[in-house]
C-alpha cells in the first residue's frame, strides 16, 4: 500500500478500525470501518465516541463513500474521515469536498498532480460539507 | 439566453486546464486507458470505431450563431467538415484526436461551452423542449430551471462516481416535446395557487429494460427543488445496483422499491438535507430567467405569405408551428434529408443555419431530441426568404414528424458498441417513402431506430421502432410497434422474429400498408395500432 | 489467422500489427498465431497501441479479412460515407466490408 496522508493536526488515531457490526456492538469502540454498502447513518447515535471513520473504495468507480462520507459531516461528525482503496487522485479533491479529511490509496498519489489538483478550482457550484462557498452565494451575498 | 459570469467563465477554464492536464498524464503513461476512461467520459470523450469522438454539450439545446458558427469550425479544424446532432440535444464528432480533445475544449470555453458529463456515470445534459420561450402552452420557459440543475449538477462531488449515467429532462406544457416521462427524472413545470413548481418524475429510461417514469413529487417549489433533486440522486448514490451494468439505472431501483418505498426514502433524505442550505434564493432563479427573457417581438409584424411555390407551401405546412406572438412562427430544419444520414450536418450547413439565425431569429436556435434544428423567433414575413436558403443547402426537407424525419443512432458504421448499422436503414426507408405525398397521406409517424439494445436511437419510443442486433455474426432487425415519446408516453411492442436488411423496409411498408386500409378518421398510425392491437399487423407481416 | 487490432493513443486511428509494428491497414497485418496476447501486452504497456485486442479473420488474395463485420467496419470506414474511408474511390470497398 502506498502511504498515508492526512489533512488534521491532531495525533493519528492508534485504535484499529473495526467492522460497522463490531463497532455497534462494542460501547468503548472509537475507530469504524465502512464498507462500500454500509449504512453510515448507523454510527449517528453513536458520533460522540467516534474518533476514526475508514469509508473503503474496493474500486474507483463505486462512488458510495462520497455519499457515506457527506452524511457523516452533514449530522456533526468531526473526526478523521479517511477514504481507503482504490483512490485516485483525481478524485480526491471531489472527497475533499465530500469531508475526507484522511487517504490510504492502494496505488502511490504523485505529489505534484495532487497539489495542481487541489488548487485549481476556485469556485464551486453546489454546497457540500466542506468550507467553499458556492458561486450563487457570491452572487447573492 | 444564459452568459457566463465571471465565475462561470473561471469553471469552464479551470476545466480545461484539468483535462489538458490529464491527456497529458494519459499520453505519459502516468494513466492506464482504465484510469483515463472516466475521466474522458467526463469530458465527452469517447473512442469509438474508428478514431475517438467528442460530444459536445448544448444546455438544454440552445445556443447562438456564435455558438453554432464555433460548432462549425470545430468540424473543420479538427475533424472532418461535419457533426452529428443526438437525441439529447448534444452535437457530436466522430474523427478526433486525444492530442487536440485540450485545444478543442480551449476554443469551445471561449464561447461559453464544453463537453462537461456529457458522458460517465454522472449527471448529463439537462434537456428541454425546444420550443421552450415559445410556443403557446407552456406555463413559464423551463430553460432557467434546466439552467439552475444544471449549474447544481457540474462536478457534484458526492454525484460524479453514481452506478450509471444519469439524465434529466425539463418541460413546463402538458405537451411534451422531450421525451420527458422517459428520462431518470422528468420535471413538469406546473403552476399551483399562482407560483410554479416542479412536479417530479423518477425512473424513466430506454436501454434494455425500458420503462416510464413514475410521479414521486406532484409540487415541489423551486426555492427546494435542488435539495429534493441531491435526495433522489443520494438514494440512487447509496442504493442503486452496482452489480451488473443492465440494472443499474435508477429505473431499476424505483421498480424494485416500488414507487411508494422510492418516494418515502427521498422523503426522508429530503428532511435530513433540506436545512443544509444547498436552496439558492429566488434570487438566483431570477437572474438566470432574466437572460431568457423574451426577444422584443413586433406582434404587428405582417402575416401573409406567398403560398404560390408548392414547395415551399408544403415546408410551411409540414415544418412550421404557430408562435405565441402573432406575426411569427416556430421553423424546424430538418436535417433528415431522404437518403441522407439522420442528425448529420455538413460545416458549411452549420454556418448557413448560424447565419439564419442571427439574421432571422434573434440570433437563437435550439437542438432537438430529434434531431433536427429550430429557429424559435422568425417573423411569419420572413418564412419564404428563410426556405430559400435552405432548400439551397440541403436543408429544406418538408419532413417534420413524417416518416423520413428517423430519428437514427449512428449505430455500427460508427459506434463500438452496436451490433448492427442503423444508418443504411433509416436511408432506405427513407427512400422507399420519398415521395412527399404519400409521407403525408401516411401523417404523423415516428420512426427512430437503435444498433443495439442501449436505445440511443429511442426504438422504445417510436410509433415504429427499429432494433438492429446481432444473429451469428449477421445483422438482423426486430421491428417494434405502437411506442411514444410524447405525453401518451407507451412502449413499443415487438412484433415477432427479426428481418434482414431489405425485410425490415419491407416490413415496414407491410405495417404502414395495415394502417392504410384500416385508419378511422384522424388516426395516426400509432392510434390505429392502440385501437386494433398487434393481430393484424403480425398477420400482414408474417402471415 | 488471428489478427490483433487496436488504435493509436494519440490519434485513435485503427491500426493492425505488421509484424514488427503498427499499420492503419489491415492488409498489412499477420497471423499473430497465439502470440497475440503476449505482444499485446507489450505494446499496450509500451504506449505503441491503446486497448489492443486478438480478432478472427482469414486470409484472401486482397489481405487478411476480419471475420466480424464491426471489424472489418474500423478497417475500411462507415459504410455510409464513402470519401471518408481508406478507400475513397475504390468501387469494390464497400462490399468487401458487407
Amino acid at each position: 500500500m502506498a502511504d498515508a496522508f492526512r489533512y488534521r493536526d491532531d495525533a493519528v488515531h492508534e485504535e484499529p478500525a473495526v467492522t460497522l457490526e463490531a463497532f455497534l456492538a462494542q460501547t468503548d469502540a472509537s475507530a469504524v470501518r465502512l464498507e462500500s454498502g454500509d449504512d453510515a447513518r448507523a454510527l449517528i447515535p453513536a458520533l460522540d465516541r467516534l474518533q476514526l471513520v475508514e469509508i473503503a473504495f474496493p474500486t474507483f468507480r463505486d462512488g458510495r463513500g462520497y455519499s457515506a462520507a457527506s452524511i457523516l459531516r452533514e449530522a456533526g461528525y468531526a473526526g478523521e474521515l479517511r477514504a481507503q482503496g482504490d483512490v485516485l487522485v483525481d478524485q480526491i479533491p471531489l472527497m475533499r469536498r465530500c469531508g475526507f479529511d484522511s487517504f490510504a490509496p492502494e496505488a502511490p498519489v504523485d505529489d505534484e498532480v495532487l497539489a495542481r489538483s487541489l488548487a485549481r478550482y476556485d469556485d464551486v457550484y453546489q454546497t457540500t460539507v466542506d468550507a467553499a462557498v458556492p458561486v450563487w452565494k457570491l452572487r447573492h451575498g | 439566453m444564459y452568459r457566463y459570469d465571471q465565475y462561470d467563465q473561471a469553471i469552464v477554464d479551470a476545466r480545461v486546464d484539468e483535462f489538458r492536464d490529464q491527456v497529458q498524464r494519459r499520453l505519459s503513461g502516468a494513466l492506464s486507458e482504465d484510469q483515463f476512461k472516466p475521466l474522458r467520459l467526463m469530458n465527452g470523450l469517447y473512442l469509438q470505431l474508428h478514431a475517438y469522438m467528442l460530444r459536445v454539450a448544448v444546455p438544454y439545446g440552445t445556443l447562438d450563431s456564435r455558438q453554432m458558427r464555433m460548432l462549425g469550425h470545430i468540424a473543420r479544424k479538427y475533424d472532418r467538415g461535419y457533426g452529428h446532432f443526438t437525441t439529447r440535444q448534444n452535437i457530436q464528432y466522430n474523427w478526433i484526436k486525444l492530442e487536440q480533445a485540450p485545444d478543442i475544449l480551449a476554443e469551445l470555453a471561449t464561447v461559453e461551452m464544453h463537453a462537461i458529463q456529457t458522458s460517465g456515470n454522472c449527471i448529463r445534459n439537462i434537456s428541454s423542449d425546444q420550443f421552450a420561450g415559445a410556443a403557446a402552452d407552456e406555463v413559464t420557459d423551463p430553460r432557467p430551471w434546466a439552467e439552475l440543475i444544471r449549474q447544481w449538477s457540474t462536478f457534484h462531488p458526492e454525484f460524479s462516481y453514481l452506478p450509471r449515467k444519469f439524465k434529466i429532462a425539463v418541460i413546463a406544457a402538458d405537451e411534451d416535446r422531450a421525451a420527458m416521462r422517459l428520462h431518470d427524472i422528468g420535471i413538469q413545470l406546473v403552476e399551483r395557487d399562482g407560483a410554479v413548481g416542479a412536479r417530479v418524475f423518477v425512473g424513466g429510461g430506454m436501454g434494455r429494460t425500458p420503462m416510464i417514469a413514475s410521479e414521486i413529487a406532484e409540487f415541489v417549489p423551486v426555492d427546494e427543488l435542488l435539495s429534493y433533486l441531491e435526495a433522489c440522486l443520494r438514494v440512487y448514490n447509496r442504493h442503486g445496483r452496482r452489480d451488473n451494468i443492465y440494472k443499474a439505472r435508477i429505473k431499476i431501483l424505483v421498480n424494485d422499491l416500488g414507487a411508494d418505498e422510492y418516494r418515502r426514502q427521498v422523503a426522508e433524505e429530503h428532511a435530513a438535507v433540506k436545512a443544509l442550505g444547498i436552496d439558492p434564493p429566488a434570487a438566483e432563479l431570477e437572474r438566470i430567467a432574466a437572460m431568457f427573457a423574451a426577444p422584443a417581438l413586433d406582434a404587428s409584424a405582417p402575416t401573409d405569405l406567398d403560398r404560390s411555390d408548392p414547395d415551399f407551401a408544403l415546408w410551411l405546412d409540414g415544418n412550421v408551428a404557430a408562435h405565441k406572438v402573432a406575426g411569427h412562427a416556430i421553423a424546424t430544419i430538418s436535417l433528415k434529408p431522404v437518403g441522407g444520414i439522420p442528425g448529420d450536418a455538413s460545416a458549411d450547413q452549420i454556418d448557413l443555419m448560424a447565419d439564419l439565425a442571427e439574421r432571422y431569429s434573434h440570433d437563437e436556435l435550439r437542438v432537438t431530441h430529434s434531431q433536427n434544428i429550430v429557429l424559435p423567433h422568425v417573423r411569419i414575413a420572413d418564412l419564404h426568404a428563410i426556405w430559400t436558403a435552405l432548400h439551397g443547402a440541403g436543408l429544406g426537407e418538408a419532413n417534420l414528424d413524417l416518416i423520413s424525419d428517423i430519428i437514427a443512432c449512428p449505430g455500427l458504421d460508427y459506434c463500438s458498441l452496436a451490433n448492427a448499422r442503423s444508418i443504411p436503414v433509416a436511408q432506405k426507408i427513407a427512400q422507399r417513402f420519398g415521395d412527399l405525398g404519400r409521407q403525408r397521406e401516411l401523417g404523423e409517424l415516428k420512426l427512430k431506430i437503435s444498433g443495439c439494445i442501449n436505445a440511443c436511437g429511442h426504438h422504445h419510443a417510436g410509433h415504429i421502432g427499429i432494433l438492429g442486433v446481432d444473429r451469428k455474426g449477421v445483422e438482423n432487425y426486430q421491428l417494434l410497434l405502437g411506442g411514444s415519446g410524447a405525453e401518451d408516453v407507451s412502449l413499443a411492442k415487438i412484433t415477432g422474429p427479426g428481418f434482414d436488411e431489405d425485410g425490415i423496409v419491407d416490413a415496414v411498408e407491410k405495417v404502414t400498408d395495415v394502417y392504410l386500409a384500416r385508419r378511422e378518421g384522424a388516426e395516426r398510425f400509432v392510434d390505429t395500432y392502440r385501437r386494433l392491437g398487434m393481430e393484424p399487423f403480425k398477420e400482414a407481416l408474417y402471415g | 489467422m488471428k489478427i490483433l487490432t487496436g488504435n493509436d493513443l494519440g490519434s485513435g486511428d485503427v491500426v493492425w500489427w505488421t509484424g514488427s509494428g503498427w499499420s492503419r491497414h489491415v492488409e498489412d497485418a499477420v497471423d499473430v498465431a497465439d502470440h497475440g496476447e503476449a505482444i499485446a501486452s507489450e505494446e499496450e504497456g509500451a504506449r505503441r497501441v491503446n486497448v489492443p485486442y486478438v480478432i478472427d479473420g482469414t486470409p484472401t488474395p486482397e489481405g487478411p479479412r476480419p471475420a466480424h463485420i464491426k471489424d472489418r467496419i474500423r478497417a475500411l470506414g462507415p459504410t455510409v460515407r464513402a470519401d471518408l474511408t481508406l478507400k475513397p474511390a475504390d468501387p469494390a470497398a464497400g462490399s468487401w466490408v458487407i
